[in-house]
């Protein structure tokens, strides 16, 4: 019996350090306060960038305290943890009170709180409080949804009330943040976040997961058929976009383009446009492409646009000979500099020696050769390969209804609240002391202003002589 | 004559409408004050006016877009928001003082805008990751929840001086209306900021998941826009505690609105997605 009486009082303390206000307001301070750390350190980096970064001492102490990644980390998910079961707590604590606020049925009315009130009106009206009572009732009732009239120790009094049900928003927005931080839970439990890099005319069913960077096989084969990307006139990227074809098995079930900001979205797993890049190439990967040159006369000053292809003889303008393009080099050593892609390139020309000749493309590069002609490389047909993010999170759904019930919850407890009103009619000899009286949950300055004009409009009423 | 030349102009008109106010509060006259509401409305005007000119002449030029892109066409349209809220406010509870400490705020947000000489002010047409309709969505109800949030932190400042003041000596401070009006003022702004922040930060993150793929990804911008959730979250609770009203919470608010200004500026110090918005 007597330990009973020790645990129950346990828990009732428990209970009781939960339920404050206090708590709540120290723990969004402590969360506000500790994530500055992760927008200050970069989340998430190798190991050896950060002892690079921040030495062997504050590697070590931060790494000690999760810093590299916080919001992860067993202090900040405790915060989280002791904020939920603060919310569930004060929320359960104050529930039954305010249940029973809501369905009392009939509503419960003390008018000696109305008459406390520092802010009520007052008037005297030149009719007896049954003549006013009869024409005040209509008016009330059709201003609130609720009226009804009782006999007080002093008069009559007429109570009413509406929007008794906006004490459960507050409820509302709490059930909003639990379906957050549950939904962000069940979705890093049970979801996924990987990346692949797929190139052009292949395909894969093998993903590699950030986080861990282990490999992931998924349960059906994605295949990138071609990627694209096109600019603006200034050079910034305008879209990317890849074809993609989702298999199952080697049978095609669904072909569509993804772009950045539309994503395909199959079995539960979306795939998004993430990077992109170019294929490393050689001289036989590139045979036969399409390749678009620019020669620049020297003579004449005259520039030639010619199509070429990857491996294939074509004419120099002005009768300077042939010209092929033979190899392709994905980091050229000029001269002992390291100068990236370039075409290889020779000259036939109708007398003499072929020469060799290097292409950088899209450059003016082989101007600074001197020879009888410039020539450059405008456009070359280049194979990509897609970036993709391929994530899961069956946490979504939660989270999203998480979202539109906290806009619900904002919009009743901040802008409408639960309002009383009592209008109390004292026989004071001929005539009647009218109190109009309201109080509110919420916005106590609109309710002032509302009783006042409540007030000001039945003291203009003049009840019709029977 | 273009849209940037307009809002340039439209700078030096809520100049005129905070020194109107700030006359009408200092001198205690009411002609100014009037005429300072009927300057700020022709500054909205122009404001307006000149976002819609400017989205217009990006259709011009061939890649259409709401004007919300980049940090030029979002101040902008912060000092359109300020503003407006301020307006209604001012019509709400027929108080003009409060305008010598609001529109000068829209005022700095314009003026940074148009003056600063490392301001990019050019159209140019949006990268793939912009190119959604939850930019619009996202962006509006962000600079709305700031411009609630800028007014708060007025209103804060006149709570502060007025509880300085505790003899009513300062004549300065005369017309200011009374503590607990302001008091329930501050409230008020913030409730309305804090709704349209977390209806922000909520189509930031579904607009992330449509295009990432994670709605949450903490990265500063969207950290930062939590700590300011998180801060103006203890303002709203810290009311429901005994010896919380008054004085503690005028500075509560006073340091959310700073959290709102490193969310919106200082986080581009800071690496992440969010780098655009520079």
């Amino acid at each position: 019996m007597e330990r009973e009486d020790i645990s129950s009082n346990y828990f009732e303390k428990l209970w009781k350090f939960f339920t404050s206000v206090r708590l709540t307001v120290v723990l969004l301070l402590s969360l506000a306060a500790t994530s500055v750390i992760g927008t200050v350190i970069p989340q998430n980096e190798s190991n050896s960038a950060y002892f690079q970064e921040y030495g062997e001492v504050l590697y070590r102490i931060f790494y000690g305290f999760g810093f590299f990644d916080m919001y992860h980390s067993w202090w900040f998910q405790a915060m989280l943890i002791i904020l939920t079961v603060n919310i569930v707590v004060c929320s359960l604590d104050r529930l039954s009170a305010t249940w029973k606020i809501i369905f009392s049925n009939p509503p419960k009315f003390n008018v000696s709180r109305f008459r406390k009130l520092s802010n009520k009106e007052e008037f005297t009206a030149d009719y007896s409080p049954e003549q006013l009572k009869d024409s005040y009732k209509p008016v009330i009732s059709k201003a609130f949804g609720y009226s009804r009239v009782e006999e007080t120790d002093e008069g009559v009094c007429i109570f009413a009330e509406k929007g008794r049900w906006t004490r459960l928003g507050v409820y509302i927005v709490h059930i909003s943040v639990i379906l957050l931080l549950v939904g962000g839970l069940f979705g890093s439990i049970f979801g996924f976040e990987g990346f692949v890099n797929i190139p052009e005319g292949s395909a894969t069913d093998h993903i590699r997961l950030r986080k861990t960077s282990q490999i992931k096989a998924l349960d059906f084969t994605i295949q990138c058929d071609k990627f694209n990307v096109s600019f603006y006139d200034s050079g910034a990227p305008r879209e990317y976009r890849s074809g993609l074809t989702i298999l199952e098995g080697d049978k095609p079930v669904l072909t569509r383009d993804i772009i950045v900001n539309d994503p395909l979205r199959y079995k539960g797993i979306n795939i998004f446009q993430s990077s992109y890049g170019t294929m490393p190439e050689n001289a036989d990967s590139m045979k036969g492409r399409a390749i678009t040159l620019s020669f620049t006369s020297n003579a004449t000053g005259m520039v030639y646009i010619k199509k070429a292809v990857f491996g294939k003889k074509t004419d120099l303008p002005e009768n300077m000979g042939k010209f092929i393009i033979k190899d392709f080099d994905n980091d050229y050593n000029f001269r002992g500099h390291k100068i990236g892609k370039v075409f290889i390139g020779t000259v036939l020309p109708t007398e003499g020696e072929p020469l060799d000749i290097v292409i950088p493309p899209f450059s003016n590069f082989d101007r600074m050769r001197g020879g009888d002609f410039a020539v450059s490389v405008t456009a070359y047909e280049q194979h990509y390969y897609t970036g993709l993010q391929i994530t899961k999170d069956p946490g979504v759904l939660i989270v999203y209804s998480g979202f539109i019930m906290m806009i619900i919850g904002f919009l009743i407890t901040f802008f409408m609240s639960h309002r009383r009103v009592c209008v109390e009619m004292t026989a004071a000899g001929e005539k009647t002391t009218v109190m109009v009286a309201g109080m509110a949950t919420k916005n106590k300055m609109g309710m002032e202003i509302r009783t006042k004009k409540l007030s000001q409009r039945l003291a203009g009423i003049h009840p019709s002589p029977y | 004559m273009n849209s940037s030349v307009l809002l340039s102009i439209v700078t030096f008109v809520y100049c005129l409408a905070a020194v109107l106010y700030i006359i009408a509060w200092v001198f205690k006259k009411k002609l100014p004050g009037k005429v300072a509401t009927g300057v700020t409305m022709i500054a909205v005007a122009g404001n307006l006016a000149g976002f819609i000119w400017r989205w217009s002449e990006s259709h011009k030029m061939g890649f259409g877009y709401v004007p919300l892109s980049n940090l030029y066409e979002s101040l902008v349209f912060f000092s359109l928001t300020i503003a407006v809220v301020y307006l209604v406010v001012e019509h709400t509870y027929k108080n003009r003082v409060i305008g010598a400490f609001a529109t000068p705020l829209a005022f700095l947000a314009m003026a940074y805008a148009s003056l600063s000489p490392n301001m990019n002010n050019q159209i140019r047409p949006l990268i793939p990751a912009l190119k959604s309709d939850w930019l619009t969505a996202h962006v509006i109800t962000c600079f709305l929840g700031y411009s609630g949030f800028a007014i708060a932190f007025g209103i804060s400042l006149m709570y502060l001086f007025k509880q300085r003041d505790t003899q009513g000596k300062s004549r300065l401070l005369l017309h200011f209306p009374e503590a607990n009006l302001l008091d329930e003022l501050t409230h008020q702004m913030i409730m309305f900021g804090f709704l349209f922040l977390s209806v922000g930060i909520i189509t930031g993150a579904v607009w992330a998941n449509s295009a990432w793929g994670t709605y949450w990804s903490w990265d500063p911008k969207e950290t930062w826009s939590l700590i300011t959730w998180f801060i103006y979250a203890t303002f709203l609770h810290a009311r429901l505690m005994r010896g919380w009203h008054g004085n503690r919470l005028a500075y509560l608010s006073v340091i959310g609105f700073a959290a709102v200004l490193f969310t919106y500026f200082g986080v581009n110090l800071l690496p992440g997605l969010h780098s655009y918005g520079k």
